[in-house]
């Protein structure tokens, strides 16, 4: 076990650094951040004060190499536009992210599951059918488009809601949540539901599989010719086996949610890390781009090694030792 | 009697909560994000927005960006190269510090201090050798040369206090600690990227603001910040998208406010391959390089330029929400040039006129554009395409963003590039920046993308920026700008209008400058 995790961090250095290396050339390539922060009537000398004071007047070898010795300190750089260390700047912004996130997987897993269970079982009758219908919906639908449409009508013309932005937050371990206070609630409800749209039909889909292929399966006919109830049924022997894809695919897509709901962060002016990336990336504040996918590297991996450790727990077959 | 006096009194009651309610806080919606409250650190509009409710200045602007007195109360040149400012006196920082000769002193010589700044206040701090403290309440400052231009620059710098800022960093103006100045409002509370808190400075030097607090909230999505409004979150939006813009004037719940910017939009041209050689991206008609570079023919250029149907672009595409120009600036500003109206449209004789220059087949041209930095960008230049195609100069349009465009601008890798310049108020900035020879000693050129050259235009603002006399002054940058408008430097397209919408019932002072600044919103009832 402990060598399997500690392979898996080996590995985690390796992409990192990798990923650190491509953002650097990838900005590079790009353009010039001081054509695009500097004032357009800024003259030539204070262009290359600029230039060196941003630290871009060394090569490109060395500017890197001298940001991984910081990095090792710990030190991600400071971003160019806020002049402020990149991870601090990141690290204020993710509990907003982070519970927006949270929020969408919970109403995903809430709404999804229990739909595309009756989905799976009942696959014949017409709720199911519109179910299915439903799901294909979410799919389908762009997010912004939705969200502007959730605004529109919440907001503007039954304005049961609040338009945009994250409302009152209420501090705990020096950071501020949402979830915690009413108007923060009230605040968080369209972006959240905005997020889970997609996620709920993947989840109502995916269990309707599930389900489907495995009441047809040898164990479940033998459940239900010893006599159990066809709760216990569903929810022990079927209920269980369908898990892990689910698992996997909620796994991942909350990395994917955390990393990059820039639509509906943007479209709801929620002050997440999804609209600092955008921004940065839009000025090319290279610190901030480089330690933001550098932390959503490890995101990744960690969500992975724990998809993985959940697997050991649903089906006691797999080993993680033998991978 | 008895019982009319308490209706009388609950009625005043009543008119008075209603009031009082509706003045206490504003909340405002805006669609650039301020990166920084430090007033030094990033030279970039949003930031000196917030600066302004903040901070004062010596030299104030109004809406129309004329100069008015703030801390300075009047300023001359006392000889040709000292310039002599009277402070403002009894103004008080809002912690209580008084405001001196020294503490403009100390900001002088701050500007060009200020750690990792990416694009540094140094430029107004530079031509001054010498500050001069005379007494409490005057100040002077030596420059090497007779110098014009120092009240201008003194429209943009926000003045600190040098007991409380000595050893400030950005980051403590950042978290609120040290945005304390001498403005109109007070920081409350700072949440980068996301809003500002303030509440009304009441020992506030001028004008009493309305609102006793103001949430600053910045929606940088267009239709977010209008439904926001629509759905009333926020009283007041800026940059109103003009898509939503013939909506909102129907709309009853909402007002609009507009003035003429000083942000033209114009086509830079490639002026430097010579005539001899090829410009990257023109070809004739067939592909094949031209083996000389059309551009360099005014005849072309006034061609392409009379080509343009100014007015189309201006109903159509921008909805209306610009003005038709020939010239940088907007009427009524200084070193307006008269009598120079936007170039007309004639498609017959911009034909004839390519003719006459050896091209009556036309060429081929890409015209690069960014496509997400001005309103509508990238389709102005799909309808400038059109119509240059109409007589003969087949164009293709390059749409990029701006990350990848200016860059390329930059290295003048562009044969005519579409691009826009927000100008102060003085026809002098756009010259020294555009259309003057690019020229490291000098400081000119600095946006000069196209490389447009021209000794009589250069000789004319070298003369201009050192003339003392306001009238002669003007009088060189107006022929200046002439010249460079006659021999089509640049293709001058429109003028956008800002635009910021209000909820019925609050008036918005539109601005010429794009700033949107709490203290120039009150109750409509109140004008």
């Amino acid at each position: 076990m402990s060598v399997y995790l500690l392979r898996r961090l080996i590995q985690a250095l390796g992409v990192v650094l990798v990923m650190s290396l491509i953002v650097f050339i990838g900005v590079f390539a790009i353009g010039d951040p001081v054509e695009i922060l500097i004032s357009p009537d800024a003259d030539q000398i204070e262009r290359e004060r600029a230039i060196v004071a941003l630290g871009l007047d060394k090569p490109l070898w060395l500017q890197y190499l001298s940001f991984l010795g910081n990095a090792l300190r710990g030190d991600l750089g400071r971003s160019f536009v806020f002049n402020e260390p990149a991870l601090q700047l990141i690290l204020n912004r993710m509990p907003a992210t982070l519970e927006l996130a949270f929020g969408a997987m919970f109403l995903a897993l809430l709404v999804g599951l229990p739909l595309g269970l009756y989905a799976g079982l009942k696959p014949n009758s017409p709720v199911s059918k519109g179910i299915m219908a439903g799901s294909i919906l979410g799919f389908s639908l762009p997010t912004f488009w939705v969200g502007l449409m959730l605004i529109m009508v919440f907001a503007v013309q039954l304005g049961w809601l609040p338009s945009t932005g994250r409302g009152e937050t209420r501090e705990i371990l020096g950071m501020r949540w949402s979830f915690l206070t009413r108007d923060g609630l009230a605040h968080m409800a369209m972006p959240a539901l905005n997020l889970a749209l997609f996620k709920i039909s993947l989840v109502i889909r995916l269990t309707r599989a599930g389900v489907r292929e495995t009441m047809l399966m040898d164990y479940v006919k033998f459940a239900r010719a010893k006599g159990l109830s066809p709760a216990r049924v569903t929810f022990v022997h079927v209920f269980k086996n369908i898990l892990i894809p689910v698992v996997t695919v909620v796994g991942l897509e909350l990395g994917s949610t955390i990393a990059f709901s820039v639509v509906t962060e943007s479209v709801f002016a929620w002050p997440g890390m999804g609209k600092l990336i955008i921004d940065s990336i839009n000025v090319l504040d290279r610190p901030v781009i480089v330690a933001y996918l550098m932390i959503i590297v490890l995101m990744f991996i960690t969500i992975n090694l724990v998809v993985d450790l959940t697997y050991s727990v649903l089906d006691p077959r797999v080993r993680l030792e033998g991978k | 009697m008895k019982m009319l006096q308490k209706v009388a009194v609950a009625a005043a009651f009543g008119v008075f909560a209603v009031a009082s309610a509706q003045a206490q806080t504003l909340t405002i919606a805006v669609g650039a994000p301020v990166t920084s409250l430090d007033p030094h650190y990033h030279q970039l509009s949003p930031n000196n927005a917030a600066a302004d409710m903040i901070f004062d200045r010596l030299v104030n602007t109004d809406e129309r960006s004329r100069q008015e007195p703030g801390l300075a109360l009047e300023w001359r040149a006392v000889e040709p190269t000292v310039w002599e400012f009277k402070l403002r006196p009894n103004v008080r920082f809002q912690n209580g510090s008084a405001f001196t000769a020294e503490d403009v002193a100390f900001t002088l010589g701050r500007l060009p201090n200020v750690p990792n700044s990416p694009s540094s206040f140094a430029a107004y701090s530079r031509p001054i050798q010498r500050i001069e403290i005379v007494d409490p309440l005057t100040i002077r400052f030596h420059t090497a040369e007779p110098y014009p231009l120092l009240p201008l620059d003194m429209t943009n710098v926000r003045i600190l206090d040098r007991e409380t800022h000595e050893r400030s960093t950005t980051e403590d103006f950042n978290a609120g600690r040290a945005a304390i100045g001498t403005g109109p409002f007070r920081v409350v509370s700072h949440r980068m990227g996301d809003r500002i808190e303030l509440e009304r400075n009441d020992t506030y030097w001028g004008e009493r603001p309305a609102y006793a607090r103001v949430n600053y909230r910045m929606v940088t999505n267009d239709a977010a910040r209008t439904a926001a409004l629509l759905a009333g979150d926020v009283d007041l939006i800026d940059q109103v998208p003009t898509s939503d813009l013939a909506r909102l004037r129907q709309d009853q719940r909402v007002s609009i406010s507009e003035r003429v910017g000083l942000r033209l939009i114009f086509i830079g041209l490639d002026h430097l391959r010579a005539a001899n050689e090829n410009s990257p991206f023109i070809t004739d008609n067939n592909g094949q390089p031209l083996g000389r570079n059309p551009l360099q023919d005014v005849r072309v250029r006034r061609a392409l330029s009379m080509a343009i149907d100014r007015r189309a672009i201006v109903d159509r595409v921008m909805e209306g929400a610009a003005v038709p120009a020939g010239q940088f600036l907007p009427e009524g500003t200084y070193g307006f040039v008269p009598n120079l109206p936007p170039v007309a449209f004639d498609a017959d004789g911009a034909r004839r006129l390519l003719a006459e220059a050896g091209y009556p087949q036309g060429f081929r041209i890409t015209l690069s554009s960014p496509n997400d930095r001005y309103i509508n960008d990238a389709r102005i230049a799909q309808a400038v395409g059109q119509m240059w195609t109409r007589i003969g100069v087949r164009t293709a349009v390059d749409a990029q963003p701006w990350t990848t465009f200016v860059a390329r601008a930059g290295r003048a890798d562009t044969s005519a590039h579409l691009i826009g310049w927000g100008s102060n108020p003085d026809g002098s900035h756009p010259l020294r920046n555009i259309l003057a020879t690019v020229s490291r000693d000098r400081g000119w050129g600095s946006s000069n993308r196209g490389r447009y050259s021209n000794q009589q235009v250069d000789a004319l603002l070298l003369q201009s920026l050192s003339e003392l006399n306001e009238e002669r002054r003007e009088e060189l940058v107006i022929q200046a700008q002439r010249i460079a408008a006659e021999d089509v430097g640049v293709i001058p397209l429109h003028i956008q209008t800002n635009i910021w919408a209000t909820r019925r019932g609050i008036a918005y002072n539109a601005r010429a400058d794009e700033l949107t600044l709490a203290q120039d919103a009150r109750p409509a009832a109140a004008r």
